[in-house]
C-alpha cells in the first residue's frame, strides 16, 4: 500500500531532517509516527502527499512511484486531517466537508447527499450542513476536519496530531470513535502524535523516530513487551512499562516457586504436620516424579481421618491449574471468576513447578500502582 | 439662522448645478480608486508571493503618498494639462497605497493552516489564491478601499484649481465672494457628506464580506497596520 524506499531529506546546509528510511505499511493499517519534537516524524508524512519533496530514495503508493504523480491529483486522493483543524472558515459546514469532491468536479447535488452521508458517521444531524464552522465546538470541528479528509473515499489518511488541541475528554472519545471508523472503513491511517497513550491506543504498529531515524517499527504490545533500546524505554515511561507488565508477564514470574507439597504414600498425620509447620490449610499432591496427583485441604482430613490413614485416599484429584506460559492477565481472570484461592502451576508434563496463589496477584496490582518506586516510610 | 437660509436658498436655485458637481467629484474619485484597485489589487497579491519585492513597492507608494495633493496636481498638470484626466490620475496614485497595503497584509494574515489545509486537499496554486486567499482577505481588502476612497474624495475637491470641475468649485467660488460663507458651506457640506457616505458604505461591506460574519456598529473600523 505504503512503501518507503531509501527515503531522506536533507536541507541546505546539510541537515538531515529524515535518513535512510525504509518501511512498507499494508492496506487498512493504522500506522503511528511518534518521537521528540524534531525527529522528522512530521517531515516523513508530508513527503507522502508532498507537501515535503524528498532529497533522495522514493516512495510508492499502490505500487506507484508518487515522484511521478503530480501533486495535485496525489493530494486529492490522500486524506490530510491537521492539528490546527484548518476549515475553511468562510465555507459552510457542506463546502467544508465535500471540498476535494468540488475540486473533483462532482455535480453539486451529489456532493451535498455525500455530506450528508458522512455527517451520518460521526452522529452528527444534517442541520449541522449550513453552518459555519465557528459554530461549532472544537470536538466537532475536528470531526468535520476527518470527514473532509474521507470525503473523497480516500483510501489513504494522513493525520498530524490531530487531536492534539482538544482538552482530554473530548480527544478520547474521538480517539475511540476515529478508532472505530478506521476498522469499519479500512482506510490506511498514517497518524503523526508525540502523545505515548495515543500511539499505543490506536495504532497497529508504531514507527518511533529519532534524529530521522527509525529507532523501532513494531507493534504496541512488542515495542512494550522488548524497547529496543534505553531511548525507546524512556520514551514509553516507565509507569507504562510496569503497567504493561501484567498483560506480558506470564504465570511462572509471578508465581511461589516452592508450593507446600505431600506425597500420596504419606499418612494424613504427617500431612497435618506439614500444615502446622508451614501453616497452610492446603497441601498439593505430588508423587515421586513431582507429578501433580491433587489436593488435600484439612476439611478434608478432618472429616476422613478415622476411616483412612494414607494422603492418596483422602485427596480431591479433580482441580484447576495451569500450565506454565499462561498470561498473568488470564490468571487474574480465573481467579475473578472461579473464586479460587489459588492456581499450582504445572509443566507439559503435568509437573508441578509452583503455585500462584492471590497474594502474588497482591505483588503484580501493587507493583502496576507504585512501580519500582522505593518505598519511603 | 440667515445662514442656512441663504444656504437653502442656493441649493434651491443651483440645484441642479450642484448636482452635476456631487455627481462629477464622485465619478473622479470612483474612477481614481478603481484604476487603483486594478493595479493595486494585483499587486498587493505579487508581494505577498514574492516577499523580496514589498520593501521596494511599499516605500514606492509611501513616498507618492507623503507628495502634497497641490503640489501633485500642478507636476502632473505640467505633464499631463489641464483637466479631469489629471485628477482621475493623482487620485489613481493616491489610492494606491492603502489598497496594495491592505491587500499585502490581508493576504500574509490568512492562517497558515489553511494554506496548508488547501494545498494538501489538492488545490492548485490558484485555487489557493481563488477560494481561500481572497475570500479570507477581502474584509481587509475593502478596508483598504475604503481608506482610499474616503482619501480621494478629499484630494478631488482640490482638482477645481486645474479645471477638473467637480465641488470644490462651488468652495472655491465662496471664498472668493463677499459674504461667501453659504457658498463655501454650500460645497463643503455635499464634499463632507459625500465622504461620510462612501466610508459607512464601504464600511457595511466589510462587514459584510468578513469571515464568520462578526456583528459590529456601523462606524466601526479595523485598523490594519503593516
Amino acid at each position: 500500500m505504503l512503501k518507503f524506499d531509501h527515503v531522506s531529506k536533507i536541507y541546505k546546509g546539510g541537515k538531515h531532517a529524515v535518513s535512510d528510511l525504509n518501511m512498507e505499511f499494508e492496506k487498512g493499517e493504522f500506522i503511528v509516527f511518534i518521537g521528540p519534537s524534531g525527529c522528522g516524524k512530521t517531515t516523513t508524512m508530508k513527503m507522502i502527499n508532498r507537501l515535503i519533496e524528498p532529497t533522495e530514495g522514493s516512495i510508492y503508493v499502490d505500487g506507484e512511484d508518487i515522484t511521478k504523480v503530480d501533486p495535485v491529483q496525489l493530494r486529492r486522493k490522500i486524506g490530510y486531517v491537521i492539528q490546527q483543524i484548518g476549515l475553511f472558515p468562510h465555507m459552510t459546514i457542506e463546502q467544508n466537508i465535500s471540498l476535494v469532491l468540488k475540486l473533483l468536479k462532482w455535480p453539486e447535488e451529489k456532493r451535498r447527499e455525500r455530506a450528508r452521508e458522512l455527517l451520518t458517521l460521526v452522529d452528527m444531524t444534517s442541520d449541522y450542513l449550513d453552518r459555519f464552522p465557528h459554530e461549532l465546538s472544537g470536538g466537532q470541528q475536528q470531526r468535520i476536519g476527518v470527514l473532509r479528509a474521507l470525503a473523497a473515499d480516500q483510501s489513504l489518511i494522513l493525520m498530524d496530531e490531530p487531536f492534539g488541541a482538544l482538552d482530554p475528554i473530548t480527544r478520547d472519545s474521538l480517539q475511540e470513535e476515529f478508532k472505530k471508523l478506521q476498522r469499519k472503513l479500512n482506510k490506511t491511517i498514517v497518524f503523526v502524535t508525540h502523545d505515548m497513550d495515543e500511539a499505543l491506543k490506536l495504532a497497529d504498529r508504531i514507527v518511533i523516530m529519532r534524529d530521522g531515524k527509525i529507532v523501532q517499527f513494531d507493534t504496541p504490545d512488542e515495542i512494550l513487551r522488548n524497547p529496543v533500546d534505553e531511548f525507546v524505554e524512556a520514551f514509553i515511561g516507565q509507569e507504562r512499562l510496569v503497567q504493561a507488565r501484567p498483560s506480558i508477564q506470564t504465570v511462572e514470574q509471578i508465581m511461589n516457586p516452592e508450593p507446600v507439597t505431600v506425597m500420596g504414600n504419606q499418612t494424613l498425620s504427617e500431612a497435618i504436620k506439614i500444615m502446622k509447620a508451614r501453616r497452610v490449610d492446603t497441601l498439593l499432591v505430588i508423587n515421586e516424579n513431582q507429578v501433580l496427583q491433587g489436593y488435600i485441604d484439612v476439611e478434608m482430613i478432618d472429616q476422613k481421618r478415622t476411616k483412612l490413614s494414607l494422603v492418596s485416599e483422602v485427596m480431591e484429584q479433580e482441580m484447576f491449574k495451569m500450565e506454565i506460559g499462561t498470561l498473568v492477565k488470564d490468571t487474574i481472570r480465573k481467579f475473578l471468576n472461579r473464586a479460587i484461592k489459588y492456581v499450582p502451576v504445572v509443566d507439559e508434563k503435568n509437573r508441578l513447578v509452583g503455585i500462584v496463589t492471590r497474594a502474588n496477584l497482591v505483588d503484580v496490582v501493587y507493583d502496576s500502582i507504585w512501580g519500582d518506586d522505593e518505598i519511603v516510610l | 439662522m440667515q445662514l442656512i437660509q441663504d444656504l437653502l436658498v442656493y441649493y434651491a436655485d443651483n440645484a441642479s448645478y450642484v448636482w452635476e458637481q456631487f455627481y462629477r467629484q464622485f465619478l473622479m474619485s470612483a474612477y481614481g480608486v478603481l484604476f487603483g484597485a486594478i493595479v493595486g489589487i494585483p499587486l498587493g497579491i505579487l508581494i505577498a508571493r514574492y516577499h523580496k519585492l514589498s520593501p521596494w513597492v511599499l516605500s514606492l507608494a509611501n513616498v507618492i503618498q507623503t507628495i502634497p495633493a497641490l503640489a501633485m496636481l500642478s507636476v502632473l498638470m505640467l505633464v499631463m494639462g489641464l483637466g479631469a484626466n489629471t485628477v482621475v490620475f493623482s487620485l489613481f496614485l493616491y489610492s494606491l497605497l492603502p489598497i496594495i497595503k491592505n491587500t499585502y497584509t490581508g493576504i500574509n494574515n490568512v492562517d497558515h493552516a489553511l494554506l496548508e489545509s488547501g494545498k494538501a486537499m489538492g488545490m492548485t496554486k490558484f485555487q489557493v489564491l481563488r477560494m481561500v486567499e481572497l475570500p479570507l482577505a477581502l474584509s481587509v481588502i475593502m478596508a483598504g478601499l475604503r481608506t482610499a476612497v474616503v482619501v480621494t474624495i478629499g484630494v478631488a475637491t482640490i482638482g477645481t484649481f486645474i479645471g477638473a470641475g467637480g465641488l470644490g468649485d462651488i468652495i472655491i467660488r465662496g471664498t472668493n465672494a463677499t459674504d461667501g460663507t453659504a457658498i463655501i458651506l454650500a460645497g463643503a457640506i455635499p464634499t463632507a457628506l459625500m465622504a461620510i457616505i462612501a466610508d459607512a458604505l464601504f464600511g457595511w461591506l466589510e462587514r459584510k464580506l468578513a469571515p464568520g460574519k462578526k456583528k459590529k456598529g456601523i462606524f466601526s473600523r479595523d485598523e490594519v497596520t503593516v
